[in-house]
């Protein structure tokens, strides 16, 4: 496969990444190469279009909104290091090199990144509207709008604590504190 | 107390025939005799009628002509009702499982036999078992591995198949030597081969045993894997140190050399039989790619590749095991794509059938073959026995598992350990290996030894594992009941999780598979799968999904929800039909959450059996495409601009229910990808859509028009 130095001087602040998200080289060269491969006409960034090319992820249901979340906000292109950042994320925690306070610490970037999921308007709650669409797409024809709309407020009635008809950041951590999020939301892949 | 009922008249069925079995004389391997036509015998009062000579008869019994056959149908049909009257025995499968049961009713015909004819009653021939009775286990078995995770704990697998065995070989043959020594008085004529050869039949676990007692526990899927496909992988080991021991038996004497070449054989054996198996799945794919005009015996094929691959690796010493798993897993992607879906079907379900009948005949014929006529018993050779199989084992796992930890992400935890240890299980290999020893003073005693052993394992290691996993609590699947946020969350984070490894690329984590994929998708691919089941397989994919689509919309019927009152608290039933929408809903196009092997069914029917909607308008399709809602391959392109293309041809209504499937294949002049599906389903997917659907680039506004268009056809 060609010796790993001489490819990693392609990759721009190789190091400094493998620092800030706890990649090994490895996967950095990986993920760069799978970034190369989804960069179809090679303009060094990723454009909407080309994570579309997936099939998997065309047909996800909530497909779009995890395209966004890799685009920072008012950016139309994702070059490789947000793209790596985006997926440390989801690295296994145990492994996890990152300097941080322990496991609560990655826990809550897990949660607020799923939290951005639902919240597309970043206004920092998410809305019985917005809990509502995602509802819908992930639930698509098989329900009919009742039973959406009972679903939902079942599930607002359960989290909501400060009664504004909103789930808030916090109320969307206690909802889940029974759920191992940090073994869920982990890809073995990116150990 | 309606299953009593019916299991009476069961269990009088069962003993009847083997009454019948009993009285016919002498049920040895067939003698046919021609007998004239003139004497009828009649068997079942067992004397002879008078003959008239030269007369015309004008009703004769003549059971000699048919006896083989006839006695092999009794036992199959003695074994299969004896499985239903299990199940339908209320209680009982909760506590015992089910090859206890059939052991049990084994020793019950064996009784019987033996008590009408006071001689023993036929015994499991090893012949019979390795060529014929062991083969769809092993194949089933295979057939449905689940693939990506067995891969992945590969190393792990092969760690404790190979040295775990040897381990426990070496351990249980040279104890059982010390032990002999001690006891030197009555079990003096057992020498050091003699015990190693023992040792090696009776320490490797079997997977018959394994998979049908952790068939009726969920464990997770890890865990499952690991015992299972050390059962699978044990058997190159297992048949090379048996036969090793057994040609040092025969030699005059054992040097160095023999030794090494022994480990040298190993390897042989092993890679051996991997390679027959890829050479006959490979075949097997490339033959599937042409059967499309005679997709009736396509199935075959299937069958008649592995079992070939069995029985070449057999005639050539190697490992017959391997290769018929390695043949399955081989093929089965390839053979998947090529054949239709009914082939597909009819495949998956001749295996579970003939995999079932082989196991329960198994046991059945463990439980005749315990009453013999000799046994020989020795308190200190059996109890030792018993003893030291559970303390190697035991060690075995807690000492290889130490050290694969520190390679492992997945750390095998110290309960997981004691499920692997207890669920090391003997079975009906040990049971034939045994008999194939050559003769010598002490083999009874061995038999002996083998069978408490087995019986041992499979009931009181089999019946008591369940609670003890439950005490343990090991990690078991998920069953709690969470709240309907936790549910949506959880979905979410699973859709995401799916996306994320699209975004990250499959296999990403070894090189080797990366390697594997392209290498696969590149050459075998294109070679192996038919060519138009290649470009537009994902139109197919994406008929496929809508036809699902249509079907669990057709199923759900909806419940009674009173849209003022919104925030009551939801009645049990409603959650319970929102739990089901949200767990059925989520499509897992990786594969992440494929359910572990299982034996008695498919295993998507278990979860859609409960959803039995007796209205449901597509009643043809529903049932046809139950075991269809995991597919493997769903994915989708994105642009589903290629069914604008298709013509319609069909003028079916979609409307009605279709009693009749039209097996005539669909004219494929301008749709390639109907090869796969049924036209039935398709044409009534395609009239639906083909009068909406234009050129439609953008998803959304596809999904939106299906959605509709679903809507509108389920109102009334």
């Amino acid at each position: 496969m060609g010796s790993s130095s001489s490819r990693m001087d392609h990759i721009p602040n190789a190091e400094q990444l493998m620092q800030e998200t706890g990649f090994s080289a490895a996967h950095i060269l990986r993920l760069y190469a799978r970034f190369e491969f989804l960069d179809k006409d090679e303009r060094g960034e990723l454009r909407p279009e080309d994570f579309g090319a997936l099939r998997g992820l065309a047909m996800n249901p909530i497909g779009d909104r995890i395209i966004g979340a890799f685009f920072s906000r008012g950016k139309e292109t994702v070059d490789f290091p947000s793209f790596v950042r985006v997926l440390a994320n989801f690295r296994p925690t145990e492994t996890n090199t990152i300097r941080d306070g322990g496991q609560s610490f990655s826990r809550t970037r897990k949660l607020k990144f799923a939290f951005k999921l639902y919240d597309q308007d970043r206004d920092g709650k998410i809305s019985r509207e917005e809990l509502l669409q995602v509802l819908r797409s992930m639930l698509e024809q098989q329900v009919t709008e009742e039973q959406l709309q009972s679903i939902a407020e079942r599930a607002i009635q359960e989290a909501d604590l400060d009664q504004d008809d909103a789930i808030s950041f916090e109320e969307f951590k206690k909802s889940l504190e029974r759920v191992n999020i940090d073994e869920k939301m982990s890809s073995h892949f990116l150990r | 107390m309606a299953a009593l009922w019916t299991l009476s008249p069961l269990l009088s069925a069962c003993l009847f025939w083997p009454t019948c079995l009993a009285l016919t004389p002498g049920a040895e391997p067939l003698q046919p005799q021609n007998l004239p036509l003139s004497l009828g015998f009649n068997s079942s009062d067992g004397s002879p009628s008078l003959d008239l000579p030269m007369a015309l008869r004008v009703f004769s019994v003549d059971y000699h002509h048919v006896q083989a056959p006839f006695e092999i149908v009794l036992w199959i049909m003695l074994a299969s009702l004896a499985k239903l009257g299990f199940h339908w025995s209320g209680r009982v499968p909760a506590v015992v499982p089910e090859s206890c049961l059939l052991i049990m009713v084994g020793l019950l015909v064996g009784g019987v036999i033996y008590g009408v004819r006071h001689s023993a009653p036929p015994t499991l021939s090893a012949e019979a078992f390795f060529l014929f009775l062991l083969p769809p286990i092993v194949l089933d078995a295979g057939y449905f591995l689940p693939g990506r995770l067995f891969f992945e704990n590969l190393g792990t697998i092969l760690w404790y198949a190979v040295l775990g065995t040897l381990w426990n070989v070496l351990g249980i043959g040279l104890s059982l030597y010390g032990v002999c020594l001690l006891a030197h008085s009555s079990l003096g004529d057992v020498s050091l081969l003699h015990c190693l050869l023992f040792g090696s039949l009776i320490a490797a676990v079997d997977p018959v045993a394994v998979l049908s007692v952790f068939q009726e526990m969920h464990v997770n899927e890890q865990l499952h894997i690991l015992v299972f496909g050390e059962s699978l992988l044990n058997d190159a080991v297992t048949v090379v140190l048996y036969k090793l021991f057994e040609s040092f038996l025969r030699l005059p004497s054992v040097s160095g050399v023999d030794v090494f070449l022994g480990g040298c054989r190993v390897l042989v054996v092993g890679l051996g039989g991997l390679f027959v198996g890829l050479f006959f799945g490979l075949l097997a794919a490339l033959t599937s790619r042409f059967t499309s005009r005679a997709q009736v015996i396509a199935p075959l094929f299937v069958f008649l590749y592995s079992y070939l691959s069995y029985l070449t690796s057999e005639m050539l010493h190697l490992s017959g095991i391997m290769a018929i798993v390695t043949c399955a897993v081989t093929m089965k992607q390839y053979v998947e794509a090529n054949v239709s879906e009914r082939s597909n079907t009819s495949i998956q379900y001749f295996l579970k059938m003939w995999s079932s009948v082989s196991e329960t005949l198994i046991f059945i014929f463990l439980g005749v073959s315990t009453i013999q006529d000799v046994h020989m018993w020795s308190w200190p050779f059996v109890c030792s026995t018993l003893l030291l199989c559970l303390v190697w084992r035991a060690s075995g796992v807690l000492l290889l598992t130490a050290v694969v930890n520190k390679l492992r992400r997945n750390t095998v935890t110290f309960r997981d350990q004691f499920i692997i240890a207890y669920g090391g299980m003997r079975g009906a290999i040990c049971f034939s290996l045994v008999f194939l020893i050559d003769d010598f003073p002490k083999k009874r005693l061995f038999i002996t030894t083998t069978i408490v052993v087995i019986l041992f394992t499979v009931f009181v290691q089999g019946m008591t594992i369940k609670p003890l996993v439950e005490l343990l609590d090991v990690k078991r699947k998920k069953r709690g009941l969470h709240t309907v946020s936790e549910e949506i969350h959880s979905r979410l984070i699973d859709h995401l999780l799916a996306g994320i490894e699209d975004v990250v690329g499959y296999w990403g984590q070894h090189y080797w598979k990366d390697k594997f994929e392209q290498f696969n998708k590149k050459y075998l691919r294109r070679f192996l799968i038919r060519d138009d089941h290649q470009a537009h397989s994902s139109i197919l994919r994406v008929y496929q999904e809508l036809e699902r689509r249509e079907q669990r919309g057709d199923e759900e019927a909806p419940p009674v929800v009173d849209p003022r009152s919104n925030s009551r608290p939801l009645l049990p039933e409603e959650m319970e039909s929102i739990r089901r929408i949200l767990s059925r809903n989520l499509q897992h196009f990786n594969n992440m959450q494929r359910p572990a092997y299982s034996r008695h069914t498919l295993h998507q029917d278990a979860t859609m059996d409960r959803v039995r909607k007796p209205l449901h308008r597509h009643q043809s399709l529903g049932e046809r495409y139950t075991y269809k809602a995991q597919g493997e391959d769903g994915e989708f392109k994105s642009s589903r601009r290629g069914r604008a293309g298709l013509s319609r041809s069909h003028t079916v209504c979609s409307m009605s229910p279709r009693p009749v499937l039209q097996d005539a294949s669909v004219p494929a002049a301008s749709a390639p990808a109907r090869g796969q599906v049924d036209p039935n389903s398709e044409a009534s997917i395609e009239e639906q859509i083909s009068p909406q659907q234009q050129e439609a680039p953008l998803e959304r506004s596809a999904r939106k028009q299906l959605s509709f268009v679903l809507e509108s056809e389920k109102q009334p």
